[in-house]
């Protein structure tokens, strides 16, 4: 019953694949009214079941591993296409199915009318499968596929919209990039079964304690080099804000809420390695300060809302490595989950917005929204706050947990970091709210009197989200207290190895938990303020500060020409030489074809002049040796040559039969 | 003393067939009707058939010990088994791929299926070999028949070149290696496999003759191959030839040459293995770079899928250095897979009709999912299983081969072959982004204008073979494992 249920849960979005794309394949035999259906439908399937997964799993923390099919092994491997059903498991499998469901239902009605609108599903499902895959697999290499699957669908959906350009150069950078990641991710999986000969989680965690140190700093860099790739971190983090090409709620369900944040989810699922090798975690935490930072004043002035929000998607996941790194492997795990809230939601409104303005995304043509929108104004706000860390809401609940703990355990850059990072991101949501839905309208005339607010199928999800982002991090107070939840309680048996010493330098420093609470909230509102004060109160500020501090302006505008900087590094080049040998290779074949016909001709020439100097040089000798000789003698023999040839032959024959012939009648008789 | 007893001529039973089914194709041609030739390649298929059976039976006797035959000259083992049957049902597939593709250029001549049952039957020959005369009589017997049908499009230019090319530097190469056994035969006084291994273990190490005639080995069989800096006739030569016999060169020609290639260094020249190892270390490494990132700049299909194919080549060649149980079955792995998916994309690309030329240009897949979705379905299951993404059948090769590197100690090759294969979904994806994410052209010029898929029984056929073999392999490979595993050559 368990098997088979936990094995249902991929299955049901995969049917759904079958069925949309077979539809779609032989031209459309059912409506889209059906192709919906199927869609949330089978992932509101996989939602009861993984529900029901966790209650089956609340009493029994211990990690279950369910084989669905023996998949392929030689004579030294085995790897089975098998599910590993845990706490962290049943947490990745809560957020993927539940957030997935809401943003299936948000997408009937935000793709309305779209022309591939089965297509869509398809993909979506596809999309739903393979994460599902990758939070479930019991081994690296389902891990994997369902790794390779997400970027694959990533890749599709970015491209959808096919008629711009942008679309498809941009899918393609995700494809790539990421690949580059991937690279990382599979030498790790090589260097794991060198080392323990086995690739299911189960075994070689158990046995991590045998590797030498060296071995799982390896193992653990190239793991983050995956990592890395997939959460959109520095300096692979370029595809993420290219990728809000694709339509909104794939970069509400992708690029925000599940598919980003699987590095994390890979990190926090090899903590026994990370664990070991203390240099990489080290590591891990500062790829994730710098990036929170990184990204997070790029932010600042972005003008495209969708773009706003992937830098901070990519900052908030800078916030999860930073955690991993100070081996607060639950806040990682606490905060993907608020995040996956607050930035579904937020994601989500912004599609609202889009949608009612016709599909404007600058926000400089925007403003006084409020009143046109009020309910898509309404949950924007509630996620803003949840990510600005507005107290007790979600966010404030996760992010104050990270930082906390990166002081307590004496990572006080990393710390200052991350509070840096907070303080931008309440300056940037502030400011994307304030200019988004306050102020005077500078909406253009021929949008303005479209304006509407969103159909029901799509406001409700919104609540839904709405109301988890303020309530969802109470699970980490209720019932223990802080830092001691409902969700650390479930989540402590996996990561139990590492936490325990975090958790004890808790323990005595609860007042200065206590200040550090009040310095983030102070920080959220200091940034809240600024952009109260930049937006609201003096709405000149902003543009004489950008005049005022121009070359950072620029600087952080063009973000850091990370960009151009690998076009110029890597692309470029790659291509120039690519070319070069091109050309080579295109005049080097007829060099070498005439080359050869030289050589050939050479040898040629140079065995007929040995043949004409020495072989008949020696035979010319011969013969005027047998000249000479015959000329001797003549004297001795009267007649021709030739004639004593044909007689000697005509002698031989007669001898030969007559032999033959005599052999005959010898053996005859 | 007969020279030649029954059993010889039994082992080599799969061969006499496939040699005498292609000289009756050539008897039988102006024989027939003019409306009936497809019986002959109804007729040579049935040959195929016949010479597959016998292999196959072949293979299920052979457990265990190889059976030598001909005094030593010819082996028949499960390894050239495994070969001959991998070689065989690519042949078929060509032939069918052919048969509907050489109407469409007009060149439809039943002669090519007699030279591919010949080219076949070298082959054969040549992965069976265990004399180093037999196989480079295996060899020339398949590169004469490839230099013919490289030339088979005898109207167009670029075929004839083509041909041209290929033939003069084939010879050369075939005069190399040849040069190489005549070193090996004067250093070890032998030309058999293992007569060469005992005369190398009596001879001092380092010997340069025998270094020499190592090397002057490399380039004959990286030539074949399509190994860097050997490489350079592939795309000239891909491109120039008719689509199917480039499918059949890129494929079988290049799969019987690592056959042999294995087969000469891991028995003959095991004893130097650090010597060699250490070259194709560096031409492995060449291979692949140099293919993936000038593939990248390519505009032209075949062109694209030349360079491809020297990249695979140069994965390929990981599993040879390697040296090892798990290398050996790694590259029988890698090839056998490589042929589904590098056969299914040649295939889509000979339906593609630009007006009345072939679309060998890139350009001409623009918008292919909005004109043709099976076509354009097909195709991208073959560029991922070439880019190597799970779960095609590309990914369990990819991830075998180079898990035989880092089971070798040899990371850092493993860690350029990873690199350069996540580099090289670049230029696969890009066909992929031109065909679902651009609209076709409508008006004369514009990328993807007037391009249709001509799609006949036969060449679905071979797509449909392709694509399940691409996505069987990939979810169910264990018996192509077990087969590759049981089918290793024994290593001394």
């Amino acid at each position: 019953m368990f098997d088979l249920i936990v094995t249902l849960i991929p299955v049901f979005p995969l049917l759904a694949v079958l069925a949309n794309g077979l539809n779609v394949m032989l031209g459309h035999r059912y409506s889209h009214e059906i192709a919906h259906r199927l869609a949330w439908g089978s992932v509101l399937l996989s939602f009861l079941c993984s529900v029901w997964v966790l209650g089956q799993t609340l009493g029994h923390p211990e990690p279950r591993t369910v084989v669905a099919y023996r998949w392929f092994f030689g004579a030294d491997l085995t790897v089975n296409l098998s599910f590993l059903i845990d706490p962290l498991t049943c947490i990745m499998l809560l957020v993927v199915t539940g957030v997935g469901f809401l943003i299936h239902v948000y997408s009937v009605g935000y793709m309305h009318g779209e022309e591939g609108f089965t297509r869509f599903f398809a993909y979506m499902n596809l999309f739903m499968v393979s994460m599902l895959l990758l939070v479930m697999g019991s081994n690296y290499v389902v891990l994997f596929i369902g790794w390779e699957g997400v970027g694959l669908c990533s890749y599709l959906l970015i491209g959808y919209y096919y008629d711009r350009v942008s679309a498809a150069k941009a899918a393609t950078k995700a494809f790539v990039v990421n690949r580059i990641g991937d690279a990382g991710f599979l030498l790790a999986i090589f260097l794991v079964f060198a080392n323990f000969g086995t690739l299911e989680y189960t075994e070689i965690f158990a046995r991590a304690g045998q590797l030498d140190s060296a071995a799982a700093f390896s193992i653990a860099i190239c793991l983050l080099i995956g990592a890395v790739g997939k959460s959109a971190q520095l300096p692979l983090h370029t595809w993420l804000p290219d990728a809000m090409e694709g339509p909104t709620p794939v970069s509400a369900l992708i690029h925000a809420a599940t598919m980003v944040t699987a590095g994390v989810y890979m990190v926090v699922r090899n903590h026994a390695i990370y664990d070991l090798a203390p240099d990489a975690l080290l590591i891990v935490g500062v790829v994730g300060g710098v990036t929170a930072l990184f990204a997070a004043t790029i932010g600042l002035v972005q003008t495209d809302i969708k773009r706003v929000l992937a830098y901070s998607t990519v900052s908030q996941l800078g916030f999860m490595f930073l955690a991993c790194g100070v081996g607060a492997y639950v806040a990682a795990i606490f905060h993907l989950v608020t995040h996956a809230f607050f930035k579904a939601l937020l994601f989500l409104s912004a599609g609202s917005v889009i949608h009612a303005l016709s599909g404007e995304q600058d926000i400089r043509r925007m403003g006084g929204l409020w009143s046109k929108i009020p309910k898509t104004h309404g949950v924007f706000l509630v996620g803003t706050a949840a990510i600005a860390g507005f107290p007790f809401l979600s966010g404030w609940w996760s992010k104050d947990e990270i930082l906390g703990h990166a002081f307590v355990h004496g990572h006080y850059v990393l710390w200052a970091l991350g509070a840096t990072a907070a303080f931008c991101t309440a300056f940037y949501m502030s400011r994307l709210l304030y200019v988004t839905f306050y102020g005077e309208s500078r909406v253009a005339h021929e949008v303005e009197h479209h304006i509407h607010e969103s159909p029901n199928v799509m406001v409700y999800p919104l609540l839904v989200l709405a109301f988890l982002s303020v309530v969802g991090g109470l699970i980490g107070v209720i019932p223990g207290g802080l830092e001691n939840g409902w969700f650390h309680q479930f989540l402590q048996p996996v990561v139990r190895s590492a936490g325990a010493g975090g958790e004890a330098a808790h323990e005595e420093g609860h007042l200065l938990v206590y200040i550090l609470m009040a310095v983030t909230t102070l920080i959220g509102v200091a940034g809240w303020f600024t952009a109260h004060y930049f937006y609201k109160l003096k709405p000149e500020q902003p543009d004489l500060l950008m005049n005022r501090m121009k070359g950072a302006y620029t600087l952080i505008l063009n973000k850091y020409w990370v960009d151009e900087a690998y076009d110029k590094a890597f692309v470029e080049p790659g291509k120039a030489v690519g070319r070069s040998f091109d050309k080579a290779d295109t005049a080097g074949i007829d060099r070498v074809v005439v080359a050869v016909e030289q050589v050939t001709d050479l040898s040629a020439a140079g065995s007929t002049w040995v043949e004409k100097h020495v072989i008949y040089g020696g035979l010319n000798v011969t013969g005027y040796a047998n000249h000479l000789a015959a000329r001797v003698l003549r004297r001795l023999q009267s007649g021709l040559v030739h004639h004593y040839a044909a007689i000697l032959v005509a002698g031989l024959v007669v001898l030969v039969n007559l032999i033959v012939l005599f052999l005959w009648l010898g053996g005859a008789s | 003393m007969t020279i030649v007893s029954t059993a010889d001529l039994l082992a080599i039973l799969p061969e006499l067939l496939v040699m005498a089914g292609g000289c009756l194709v050539l008897v039988l041609d102006p024989l027939t009707a003019k409306d009936r030739k497809d019986w002959l390649a109804y007729f040579s298929l049935a040959v195929l058939g016949a010479a597959f059976v016998v292999g196959y039976w072949f293979m299920g006797a052979l457990t265990g010990s190889p059976r030598p035959a001909f005094s030593g000259l010819y082996v028949l083992d499960a390894y050239g088994a495994f070969w001959k049957l991998l070689l065989i049902l690519v042949s078929g597939l060509v032939i069918l791929l052919a048969k509907a593709h050489l109407k469409l250029e007009e060149i439809d001549l039943p002669e090519f299926y007699a030279f591919i049952l010949l080219s076949l039957s070298g082959m054969m020959v040549m992965v069976s070999g265990t004399d180093l005369l037999v196989i480079y009589l295996g060899l020339e017997l398949m590169s004469l028949s490839l230099y013919v049908m490289a030339g088979f499009k005898r109207y167009a230019p670029r075929s004839l070149e083509a041909a041209a090319k290929y033939f003069i530097l084939g010879s050369f190469s075939s005069g190399i290696l040849l040069y190489g056994i005549s070193l090996l035969f004067g250093r070890t006084g032998s030309t058999t496999l293992a007569g060469i291994r005992d005369g190398i273990a009596g001879l001092p190490p380092g010997d340069p003759i025998l270094l020499m005639a190592m090397g002057l080995l490399v380039v004959g069989f990286g030539f074949k191959v399509a190994a860097v800096p050997f490489h350079m006739w592939t795309p000239d030569v891909y491109e120039g030839s008719p689509t199917s016999v480039t499918a059949y060169m890129a494929v079988a020609s290049k799969a019987a040459s690592f056959a042999a290639f294995l087969r000469v260094f891991l028995e003959a020249l095991g004893g130097i293995k650090e010597s060699w190892r250490m070259l194709l270390v560096a031409v492995c490494i060449a291979t692949m770079v140099l293919g993936n990132v000038v593939a990248i700049v390519q505009t032209n299909i075949k062109r694209m899928l030349a360079y491809s194919s020297i990249a695979h080549a140069g994965y390929a060649l990981i599993g040879l250095v390697v040296a090892d149980a798990a290398g050996t079955a790694s590259v029988m792995l890698y090839l056998a897979i490589y042929a589904f998916m590098n056969l299914g994309a040649f295939a889509v690309v000979t339906m593609l009709r630009r007006g009345g030329l072939e679309g060998d240009e890139i350009d001409d897949f623009t918008g292919l999912a909005r004109r043709n979705k099976w076509a354009a379905l097909v195709m991208l299951l073959f560029m991922f299983s070439l880019a190597g993404i799970p779960p095609t059948a590309g990914f369990i090769a990819k991830f075998y081969i180079f898990m035989a590197a880092v089971g070798a100690n040899m990371t850092g090759l493993a860690v350029i072959a990873v690199v350069f294969a996540a580099i090289s979904a670049y230029f696969y994806l890009r066909v992929v982004m031109v065909m679902y994410m651009k609209e076709p052209g409508e008006t004369a010029g514009t990328p993807g204008y007037d391009v249709r898929v001509v799609a006949s029984p036969a060449a679905i056929a071979v797509l449909l073979v392709a694509a399940l073999g691409v996505l069987i392999l990939g979810v169910f490979p264990d018996p192509l494992i077990q087969a590759a595993q049981s089918a290793i050559l024994p290593l001394k």
